[in-house]
């Protein structure tokens, strides 16, 4: 089991290697180095800027760059935003958080509209239920998010104003309060749901399909022959082995947030991680994007590795003694 | 002794396929005793799972006509919540593939357990898993206190089957219906699999019907045995008359086809065609006589019956008393061979 787990993490390893060297290098490709953003000075001569490169050691060869810039992104060091004036680990770190309890809330809303959703629909399969259900993962599926939240945003925030239209939470509220936290709740009801609406979809027609295909084993005729009810064929034999990749899918869920996460929080103006990636590509502000896709690249791959986990302590064929 | 369990009569299941429904099963009438084993014969595709099937009341959308008395009361289309006190209990199945018929996520010994649990409510969690251990004894399965904890993917096919056998067997069934139990599993494993049903027949004195396409695993284990063709039976007998005097066209050219190990036979039989699909099964007249083309038309009945031959021996259709094997006889009629 542990061994499992270990080895596991030790792939992660040059995973993380390789995607810092990709977005290292994709960095270098993009207009301007970590100096354009810093220049004060209008009058600056071509020679005093060269100077200035030889000295922050930006004409060292890419390796010994990327050598530096590892060693800091590995003490916390992201570097300066030149846009915003601040370093980018001070910059990221409230966003962040914002962006994780958004996750949080997309995930418990997809979850709590998947499960239900997804067993009625595998369970009743070709029934009108079961085509309304489907009908509605059709209309996602082929729905874009951005769109989608828009049309929620309009109708639910400005045309109700029901819900907030922007931020995280309301100015003036001294953090640690419980009016704090329950208007952070507050502002992440609406892209929460608008986000997980969309993205359930998947999850209700893999759900679906694993009952309908668990339904048709030889192991459920078995346990018809035993003589239990259907509510027990259900609870102990179908479900049983049809949520299991579905949590196993969990990890992977997480991955797909982080694109539903940069539409969703531009439209509703929500500081997170997702706006802040979309600000600074359009603002070139470089240190903060690659620090941005970094962080990304490490959700998606520690995403994969919760579901490899997950898996491999739920499902005894992979469990490992 | 030959006290009667089970009486199927005039038992018709079928599906239906776009607007219409077809028959996998078709006008079965038979009978099984206590302490007896009838054996069920036939291709694949001739209908002996469906007619498996029928008796647990396990289809799902099947159209069943016809009675099934068992201990004296018609369970065909009954309430499922009635059946489901019969089944597993009363009357219990052992499946074909050991290797797809346990659930993957389950300790085999819960596997069993929940058999009990279903049926025997009032028995406490030591006894239960006491029964489960002794039950996998029973089969023969070594460590059992060890496996009892193993999921189904750690046992081998021949373990598996066991486990499948224990739960059947769990609360001694006094119906034990056996679908192909040894056709998954090597000829050593076979052996010992046979053994142990046998056994169970003599130490709970039930019926056991045993379905098989091996005729080898037939001559030994039945004490009846049914063909089946095309969801017919074509002919029912004790064992012995059946391999000494088989009438019917069918089970004729099935035992021919069975190699012979003191040689003498240069060529296997081999019945011409195929077991028709469902939806191609001839309605009327003998379903056998595609196969049997070189036999005059006329030999047929228009609508075959069982026909009592001698006491206990019955067979379909009137073609038996004309049916000869094609190299058997000089004079193959001109329109015979070549007309299929």
């Amino acid at each position: 089991m542990w061994k499992f787990i270990v080895r596991r993490l030790i792939i992660t390893f040059p995973q993380l290697v390789v995607l810092s060297v990709l977005v290292f290098l994709a960095a270098q490709f993009m207009p301007g180095d970590a100096l354009t953003g810093s220049i004060g000075n209008p009058n600056i001569t071509a020679e005093q800027l060269e100077q200035r490169r030889e000295a922050l050691g930006l004409n060292d060869p890419w390796y010994v760059r990327y050598g530096d810039w590892v060693s800091g992104v590995v003490q916390g060091d992201l570097g300066e935003s030149y846009r915003f004036k601040m370093p980018v680990t001070e910059l990221i770190g409230q966003r962040i958080v914002n962006s994780f309890w958004l996750s949080v809330v997309t995930l418990i809303f997809t979850y709590i509209i998947a499960v239900p959703l997804g067993i009625l629909s595998g369970r009743y399969n070709d029934s009108l239920l079961d085509q309304s259900i489907t009908g509605y993962t059709y209309v996602g599926f082929a729905t874009p998010l951005f769109i989608f939240a828009l049309v929620m945003l309009w109708i639910f925030g400005y045309q109700f104003g029901w819900f907030p239209t922007n931020g995280s939470v309301e100015p003036g509220l001294t953090p640690g309060t419980f009016d704090y936290v329950l208007s952070k709740l507050y502002h992440l009801i609406l892209p929460g749901i608008s986000m997980a609406l969309i993205a359930t979809v998947n999850t209700v027609q893999y759900l679906r399909s694993e009952i309908i295909d668990t339904k048709q084993r030889d192991f459920i005729i078995t346990a018809r022959a035993k003589g239990a009810p259907e509510s027990r064929v259900y609870n102990r034999h179908i479900l049983r082995n049809s949520l299991l990749p579905i949590a196993a899918f969990f990890g992977f869920e997480i991955t797909g947030l982080i694109g539903g996460t940069i539409f969703v929080e531009t439209i509703f103006s929500y500081p997170g991680m997702g706006q802040l990636f979309l600000e600074s590509v359009t603002l070139r502000d470089f240190s903060t994007l690659v620090s941005v896709v970094l962080l990304f690249g490490v959700t998606a791959i520690g995403g994969a590795l919760l579901s490899d986990i997950i898996l491999s302590l739920v499902d005894p064929r992979i469990r490992i003694k | 002794m030959s006290e009667e369990l089970l009486e199927v009569k005039n038992l018709k299941t079928s599906f239906r396929i776009g607007e219409e429904h077809y028959a996998a099963v078709d006008d079965v009438t038979l009978t099984l005793n206590k302490n007896e084993v009838l054996g069920i014969v036939g291709e694949s595709g001739s209908g002996k799972s469906a007619f498996a099937f029928s008796l647990m009341g396990l289809h799902n959308r099947a159209k069943i006509e016809g009675n099934i008395n068992f201990k004296g009361e018609n369970i065909a289309n009954t309430a499922p919540g009635k059946l489901n006190k019969l089944r597993g209990d009363d009357m219990a199945m052992i499946f074909q593939d050991p290797l797809t018929a346990l659930n993957p996520l389950m300790e085999v010994g819960d596997q069993i357990a929940e058999t009990l649990i279903l049926h025997r409510s009032d028995m406490s969690q030591k006894d239960r898993k006491a029964r489960v251990i002794e039950l996998l004894n029973m089969v023969g399965i070594p460590y059992p206190e060890h496996v009892y904890g193993q999921f189904p993917h750690e046992l081998s096919g021949g373990m598996r089957q066991r486990v499948v056998i224990a739960i059947a067997i769990a609360n001694k069934p006094e119906l034990l219906i056996a679908d192909e139990p040894t056709t998954a599993l090597d000829v050593t494993i076979q052996a010992q699999i046979l053994d142990l049903i046998r056994n169970l027949k003599n130490d709970m004195n039930s019926g056991i019907i045993l379905i098989t396409h091996d005729l080898g695993v037939i001559a030994e284990m039945a004490d009846r045995v049914a063909v089946m063709y095309a969801g017919q039976i074509v002919e029912v007998s004790d064992v012995h008359t059946l391999f000494e005097n088989p009438l019917h066209p069918y089970t004729r050219s099935l035992l021919n086809s069975v190699p012979n190990a003191e040689g003498g036979q240069d060529k296997l039989h081999v019945i011409q065609g195929i077991v028709p699909s469902l939806k191609k099964l001839p309605r009327e007249g003998c379903r056998f006589a595609s196969r049997i083309p070189w036999v005059d038309a006329s030999a047929h009945e228009e609508n075959p019956v069982m026909h009592e031959i001698a006491p206990g021996h019955f067979v379909r259709c009137t073609c038996h008393s004309q049916f000869y094997f094609p190299d058997e006889s000089k004079e193959v009629q001109s329109n015979g061979v070549s007309g299929s």
